[in-house]
Parts: structure tokens; C-alpha cells; sequence
């Protein structure tokens, strides 16, 4: 059985990008258990030589005329009208480059 | 009243002039504003829908008031997915579900509440609080399409549209007595709708009869060249399918005999339904549970908890990842229980040394469905079970417990995993509690016309659908 512990939990919070509280850690972790627990069940089940299934539909290669859809392009006011932060017409980002 | 007319007879009085649209919109728009405050099912109100109602009168839905879940971008109206996320976000473009819906001349009277990001089996994980069941409010209306099943038996609107991963439009359809059609993945778009599990994700109709739903499902529908994963294949003409009947049909049914149901009233109330089939000339067998792939039996749905388990909780962790706060919406501090539970296992599942443990086992079983579902479609044209384990669950009934959803929806995975379309309608009712209990009929890929028409036939031979009679 996999048991998940509040390390674990936190190192996946890291990766996740989600900010979580030291009580939040320990209620994640029991759940993430339980859900693990579940899951573990497919452990059971023989799947030696079946190839796995990404997609449904059977299509493949589906790609699109090499144009311009005007349509669907957003002015630079649409493209920033949901951003908190903007400064003359871009949108300000966090510094990730060194971080 | 005209609220409850069904989208049939609504299209018909229009057309007859016995109706004007705008009296309907305008009688909806005024029983929301009385009922909504109780029940939470609406979030946002379409301000232009009695325009609208009048302007598209001539076009073939008339504009009938549909209620949309909150997951489908619409310009204008704030959209949310039930996320503190997205509190303020303004679409800067439509979805094309809803965009079809808008040049069919149908008119979107408000946006429903649903599981935050459709996380969920309950209405209860919404950060703008739940959705009560109108047929008996102390109880949840599922979900994740909850708001809309509710708008529906409330009459709160004509007809409705929502969105299904892994039982989504047919549990809360199940769970409220009113009918609801997901179909095949890839013959309606995703374009526009707040993904969640890109190979699952299903937009379709809700209604409050199998006609409706028919209906709705031929103007929303069809490829789209903003979403790869459509199908160009042609939109079938469910509404000649209503007459079809069941004769020579041969019909399975499937997990009677697993541990929740056995000898339940759920159960009953199927084999009762089985019943009917043979009645209007089906041919009905009893198909029997197994564990491991076996010929003549349906896999076990226990092990496509796990399966969608693993492929949902993966794809919602790198759809979700875009929300950050920067482009749109608040930082991701924002995000309830819920959704960060599922963001973060499956980023565990997908990790580096975890993913062919668990995300690649998934989609192998995953293919062992497919295949089970396959056979079974050699010898039965459709198959049949029940939507929802049991009947509408209490108020509160998911705390605590971080696999509600998923056992709810045990009976729906299998099939949403393999892409299958099916639909859920009442088939059996409690006096005491107003509560339903609801059937599904499952067909293989592209046959949404045999779902049709089997329900059709149980429709119209039993006494379960509320607005049959009225």
C-alpha cells in the first residue's frame, strides 16, 4: 500500500506550484492515502503486452492550413483586460530567471 | 405556466404563435429571481436574454431559455467554473457550444453553478456554496452539471447544457428526475470550456425529456476546427431516431450482481426496466460481473475508479497549471480543497518515477475496457444499468470523504473512460422522499440514435418522467 507522507506532500505542493499550510499537509496526506489505496487495486489487474490508451477518437495528424485566423486573435486590450498587473499595454510578470 | 413546458412543446407554441419567447424568458427570468436565493442554482444572469428571445424567435430554437453551466466561456457573462479563480474573469472569446447554441436561436438565461473546475459528484465543492436538489431540498443535486440538473427540474429554464468527464450530465440528471444525454467524446466541442480532463471532456444536453435532449443535441454538436479531437464524421438526426423503437434490439444488462447493488431496490427498479424492453420486443440478457477480461462479462467498475482516478487527477494537474494569476484571474492561492487535491496527486502520479506505476497502468486497463466494451458490442446493441448507485445523497455528505465523486459515479466511469456516449432518465421514484432513481443506456461510439431510441421507448411506457403528464 502506498502511504503518503507530509514530506512527500510538500515536496508535491513544491512542484505543483499550490500554497499549503502545515495543517493542511497532515489532512492531504491521510486523503491522498485513502485515494491511493484505490488506486493501488489496479496493481491486480494483468495488463502485460496491452498498449495504453491516450485518446479515444482514432484520429491522428490533424493539423491546420498554415494561415492567419483573424478570427480568433485577440486585440492587445482583449489580450490584457484580465490581468491584474499591466504596464503600458504588456502584462508584468514575476521574475522566474533566477529564481 | 410556461416554464414547464418542455423544449417540444415550447418550439411548437412558438411556432404556432400561441407563445411569445420574451413571456417565457421573462416568466423564467422571474421565477429564478424568486427561486434562486433558496436553491443557488444560477451564479450569473444573461442581462440581454429577453432581447435576444424576441431577435432569434424565427430561428429554429426560437429562443428558448437554456441554462449553461458556468464551464463554458461566454462573452459577457462573467464565466467562473465555480472558482474563487476565476470570481472575476471576462471571457475574451465564446465557446463554440455556445456559440452554435446562439445561432440555433437558442438564448443562455444564466450561467449554473457547478463543482468548482467540475470537481466533483455534488454541487458541494463549489466556492459560491451548493446547489440544493429542487425535488427535496435537504438533499444535493450531484454534479458536477448539478446547477443544471437543477435549473431543469425546477423550471428554471427550457433546457440546459453541461459538460461530463466521468458522469457529470448523467448522475445529477439521475439525482434530480431529469434527463440528460453525454455524447460520444469528440461530436461536440471543447472549445471554450474550462478543460479538465482533455480525454474525457464532453459537452451535451440536458433536458427534461429524452425528445429534448435530442433536439438540443443536434444544434450543439459537430466537428469544430478550433478542437482537433472532434470528430468530422455526420451529426446524426437524433430526433428520427425517437420512432425507432426497440424491436429485435438486443439489450444487456450490466453490474446487477456488484456488491452495491445486489439485490438493492436500484437493482429492482433496472431488472424492472429490462422487463419493459422485452415487453416492447428487445431481446434481454444478464451480463455478469468479472474482474479480469473474460468473454460475455463486463469488467468490474470497481477498477475504473482507479483508472479515472489516476487519467482525471493527471490531465487536471497540467490543465490547471496555466492558472496563475498572470494573464487572467487570481493567484492560485485561490484554489479550494478540492481542486487542489486533485491538481497536486496528479502531479505525483505523473512524477518522475511514479508515471509508468501509476499514469501508464491506468491507461492500460483503460485499453482493457475498450476492448471488454468492444466484445460486448458484438452481442448487444446497447447496454443498461444504473446511473447512480442509489438515490440523491444528503446535504453535507461529502466532507471528509476525498472519493465521493468517484464511488457516486462508479457506474459511469467505464464508459466515459472508453469514450461511449449514453444518457440518464428517471426510472424509478420515491413518494416519500420526491427523489429518483435514474437509468442509463449505454451504446458503442458514434451511436448516440440507439440511446435514443431505447429511451425513448422506456419514456414513453413508464410513468417516471414528471412533465409526461402534465
Amino acid at each position: 500500500m502506498s502511504i503518503i507522507s507530509t514530506q512527500t506532500v510538500a515536496h508535491i505542493a513544491d512542484l505543483a506550484n499550490i500554497p499549503i499550510t502545515s495543517s493542511e499537509e497532515e489532512t492531504l496526506a491521510a486523503g491522498f492515502t485513502t485515494t491511493m489505496g484505490v488506486v493501488d487495486q489496479l496493481s491486480t489487474i494483468n495488463t502485460t503486452g496491452v498498449e495504453p490508451t491516450h485518446q479515444v477518437t482514432g484520429l491522428e495528424n490533424i493539423l491546420r492550413d498554415d494561415v492567419v485566423d483573424t478570427d480568433r486573435m485577440f486585440s492587445q486590450k482583449q489580450a490584457i483586460a484580465n490581468a491584474k498587473r499591466t504596464h503600458v499595454g504588456y502584462i508584468v510578470v514575476d521574475q522566474l530567471i533566477g529564481q | 405556466m410556461l416554464r414547464t413546458l418542455t423544449l417540444k412543446s415550447y418550439l411548437d407554441k412558438v411556432k404556432s404563435k400561441e407563445i411569445s419567447p420574451s413571456d417565457v424568458v421573462k416568466e423564467v427570468a422571474d421565477a429564478i429571481e424568486t427561486i434562486n436565493p433558496d436553491l443557488n442554482i444560477f451564479l450569473a444572469r444573461n442581462p440581454k436574454a429577453f432581447e435576444q428571445s424576441e431577435e432569434r424567435a424565427k430561428l429554429p430554437l426560437s429562443g428558448a431559455p437554456i441554462a449553461v453551466k458556468d464551464n463554458f466561456l461566454t462573452v459577457g457573462m462573467i464565466t467562473t467554473a465555480s472558482s474563487k479563480v476565476l470570481e472575476h474573469f471576462n471571457p475574451p472569446y465564446e465557446s463554440t457550444v455556445t456559440k452554435n447554441l446562439s445561432t440555433a436561436g437558442g438564448v443562455i438565461i444564466g450561467k449554473t453553478n457547478m463543482d468548482a473546475w467540475a470537481h466533483g459528484s455534488s454541487t458541494e465543492t463549489s466556492d459560491f456554496g451548493v446547489t440544493k436538489n429542487p425535488r427535496n431540498p435537504e438533499y444535493l443535486p450531484g454534479g458536477s452539471s448539478g446547477g443544471n440538473a437543477a435549473a431543469v427540474a425546477a423550471d428554471l429554464c427550457i433546457a440546459a447544457i453541461g459538460s461530463e468527464t466521468a458522469g457529470s450530465i448523467r448522475q445529477p440528471s439521475s439525482w434530480c428526475g431529469t434527463v440528460g444525454l453525454k455524447p460520444t467524446y469528440g461530436r461536440a466541442s471543447r472549445a471554450g470550456v474550462v478543460a479538465m480532463g482533455s480525454s474525457l471532456d464532453s459537452p451535451g444536453p440536458m433536458g427534461k425529456t429524452v425528445e429534448d435532449c435530442a433536439i438540443l443535441f443536434e444544434h450543439i454538436v459537430g466537428h469544430d476546427p478550433y478542437d482537433g479531437t472532434t470528430s468530422s464524421q455526420p451529426v446524426p438526426k437524433l430526433t428520427d431516431a425517437l420512432t425507432k423503437g426497440v424491436k429485435g434490439m438486443r439489450i444487456g444488462i450490466v453490474y446487477l450482481d456488484h456488491k452495491d447493488l445486489s439485490g438493492t431496490r436500484t437493482a429492482k427498479a433496472v431488472e424492472a426496466a429490462g422487463k419493459i424492453f422485452e415487453q416492447e420486443g428487445a431481446s434481454v440478457d444478464v451480463i455478469s460481473l468479472s474482474t479480469q477480461l473474460e468473454k460475455g462479462k463486463i469488467l468490474s467498475p470497481d477498477a475504473a475508479i482507479g483508472v479515472y482516478t489516476v487519467v482525471q487527477r493527471s490531465e487536471v494537474s497540467s490543465n490547471l497549471a496555466r492558472y496563475d494569476g498572470v494573464r487572467f484571474g487570481e493567484d492560485r492561492s485561490h484554489f479550494g480543497a478540492e481542486a487542489k487535491r486533485r491538481m497536486m496527486l496528479g502531479t505525483f502520479t505523473l512524477s518522475k518515477g511514479y508515471a509508468d506505476k501509476y499514469y501508464v497502468k491506468a491507461l492500460q486497463v483503460r485499453s482493457l475496457y475498450i476492448q471488454n466494451f468492444a466484445e460486448l458490442f458484438e452481442m448487444y446493441d446497447i447496454l443498461i444499468s444504473a446511473s447512480s448507485p442509489g438515490f440523491a445523497q444528503k446535504l453535507g455528505a461529502t466532507a471528509d470523504n476525498p472519493m465521493f465523486g468517484e464511488l457516486e459515479d462508479m457506474l459511469m466511469e467505464p464508459s466515459s473512460i472508453s469514450g461511449l456516449p449514453g444518457i440518464s432518465l428517471p426510472m424509478h421514484y420515491d413518494a416519500k422522499t420526491n427523489l429518483y432513481l435514474g437509468l442509463s443506456i449505454v451504446a458503442p461510439q458514434w451511436h448516440e440514435e440507439r440511446v435514443v431510441a431505447a429511451a425513448q421507448v422506456f419514456e414513453e411506457n413508464t410513468k417516471w418522467n414528471s412533465w409526461r403528464n402534465l
